[in-house]
């Protein structure tokens, strides 16, 4: 019988996540929902003074893109798990990571880039414009797949575990941190004047790291909690 | 006279050699952490810059180093058991998590304590601080995920990787303040560099650094001695009754 290379086996997981995400559009819906809502509850408590709003706009649209990001992470393994299709793709004869590569950037497609191609928007709402606008659309695409490079070790952790989607948190924000430092930082210098390069680098630097590494870290987190 | 070490892998065998080293590493420690008192409290001159609320290094600087040793440590034997699928690696990792968590809140604590009379704080954002806060959370994370998995086989496994991913944070803490420009002082000391302070304020530094250290051994083992005892409850050796036996039959 013939084996299907690496690429087709990646692009097959990817295309069966995509097929499985559209048929259930709610869910996706829920975590940008759940990013417009926390986003616009800033300016309500904090007041909508223009000028205070811009000076939080990184920083809270970046936390706001972080808990959507950690809302939707239990998403890319539990449905799985719970049916089994899991413990089949253990068996695959391609490697592992590989395959987990594969979920989680079907995942970032449907949970990471909507935030990217909504925050546009909400910074508008907080009068963010121009190049700092620019900037945070180019943080929040560097820095979403390392989110969910990230965390699909800790939802791989957790698989099964009671109180698994408050462990997550506890476990995968610590990691976020840099991220957040780096991506807020890049909105804020450009702001300033002095051009956000240097962060958009070092975001770039996270996201070829956790690219790297993740996979196998997930991949070892998904051998133990399937074993 | 050769030892064989992995003889003392076992649980049963460990567990008494562990008794025996208590004693010596909490008398050491005791007795050194006495010393670095005295020294760091009344030996030590006074700084001419932070008057007398500089002292409180000799708790601060030593907590700070331990938070972020142990934490290698816990994650080096995470990997030994990960690697070697040893059981009592996995002891160690457990026995060791909430005393690094005590040290790094402790460096928290009486930083912040350093922090109000000299920058007027009891806090504030920087990358050392803000690290070391992350690392506090990274013990609680690897403890939780422990005690949340009823299976101990993948307890041991999961919370290893976990402290294994966290390992990211140590070089981030120990370089922040050379990375970034930060209100936390950058280090006073280095291997390859003379100290910038005076040698009695060292010694009493580096004597309470041992102190916390042979503390460390002395706390760590006697709580894997209780975890080998919890883990191995149903092997006949570990009951109550024949504890003392076994320790008396090696």
């Amino acid at each position: 019988m013939n084996q299907p290379g690496l690429w087709e086996a990646l692009r097959g997981i990817v295309w069966r996540d995509l097929l499985l995400a559209m048929r259930r559009r709610s869910d996706v819906a829920i975590s940008v929902l759940f990013l417009v809502i926390v986003a616009s509850l800033f300016p309500l408590g904090v007041g909508p003074e223009p000028a205070v709003l811009r000076t939080i706009a990184a920083g809270v649209l970046w936390v706001a893109a972080l808990l959507a990001c950690l809302l939707s992470l239990g998403r890319v393994f539990t449905a799985d798990y719970l049916d089994g299709v899991l413990e089949q793709m253990l068996l695959i004869p391609q490697p592992l990571p590989v395959l987990v590569t594969g979920k989680v950037f079907a995942h970032w497609v449907v949970s990471g880039l909507p935030i990217v191609l909504l925050s546009p928007l909400l910074g508008l709402q907080f009068g963010l414009e121009g190049e700092a606008l620019g900037t945070l659309i180019l943080s929040l695409l560097l820095g979403t797949p390392t989110l969910s490079m990230i965390g699909s070790i800790g939802a791989a952790l957790v698989l099964g575990v009671r109180g698994s989607g408050l462990l997550v948190a506890l476990l995968v924000l610590p990691l976020y941190v840099p991220v957040l430092i780096f991506g807020a930082g890049a909105v804020t210098s450009s702001m300033a004047g002095v051009g956000g390069e240097a962060n958009l680098s070092l975001l770039g630097a996270c996201l070829v790291l956790s690219l790297f590494f993740a996979p196998w870290a997930t991949a070892a987190a998904l051998r133990i909690a399937l074993e | 006279m050769k030892i064989n070490w992995s003889k003392y892998s076992a649980p049963l065998a460990f567990y008494p050699l562990a008794g025996k080293m208590i004693p010596w590493f909490g008398t050491v420690a005791a007795l050194t952490i006495a010393v670095g008192l005295y020294i760091g409290l009344l030996v030590a001159p006074t700084d001419f810059q932070q008057g007398e609320a500089y002292r409180i290094i000799f708790v601060h600087v030593p907590a700070a180093w331990m938070s972020m040793f142990l934490y290698v440590v816990m994650a080096g034997w995470a990997a030994v058991g990960l690697g070697l699928n040893a059981r009592l690696s996995f002891m160690m990792t457990q026995a060791i998590a909430p005393t690094g968590a005590m040290f790094t809140f402790l460096a928290l604590v009486t930083g912040a304590m350093w922090g109000k009379p000299t920058w007027g704080a009891w806090w504030v954002w920087d990358a050392r601080l803000t690290s070391e806060l992350i690392l506090l959370f990274q013990y609680a994370g690897v403890m939780l995920l422990r005690t949340s998995i009823d299976d101990q086989r993948r307890a041991d496994r999961a919370s290893g990787v976990c402290a294994l991913v966290g390992v990211v944070n140590i070089p981030i803490i120990y370089f922040s303040v050379q990375w970034w420009n930060t209100l936390h002082q950058g280090a006073s000391v280095s291997m390859t560099a003379a100290p910038k302070m005076a040698t009695i304020m060292l010694t009493g530094m580096l004597l309470m650094t041992f102190g916390f250290w042979m503390y460390s051994l002395a706390v760590i083992l006697s709580r894997v001695r209780c975890v080998i005892l919890e883990r191995e409850s149903l092997q006949l050796w570990s009951k109550p009754s024949s504890v003392a036996e076994a320790v008396e039959v090696r």
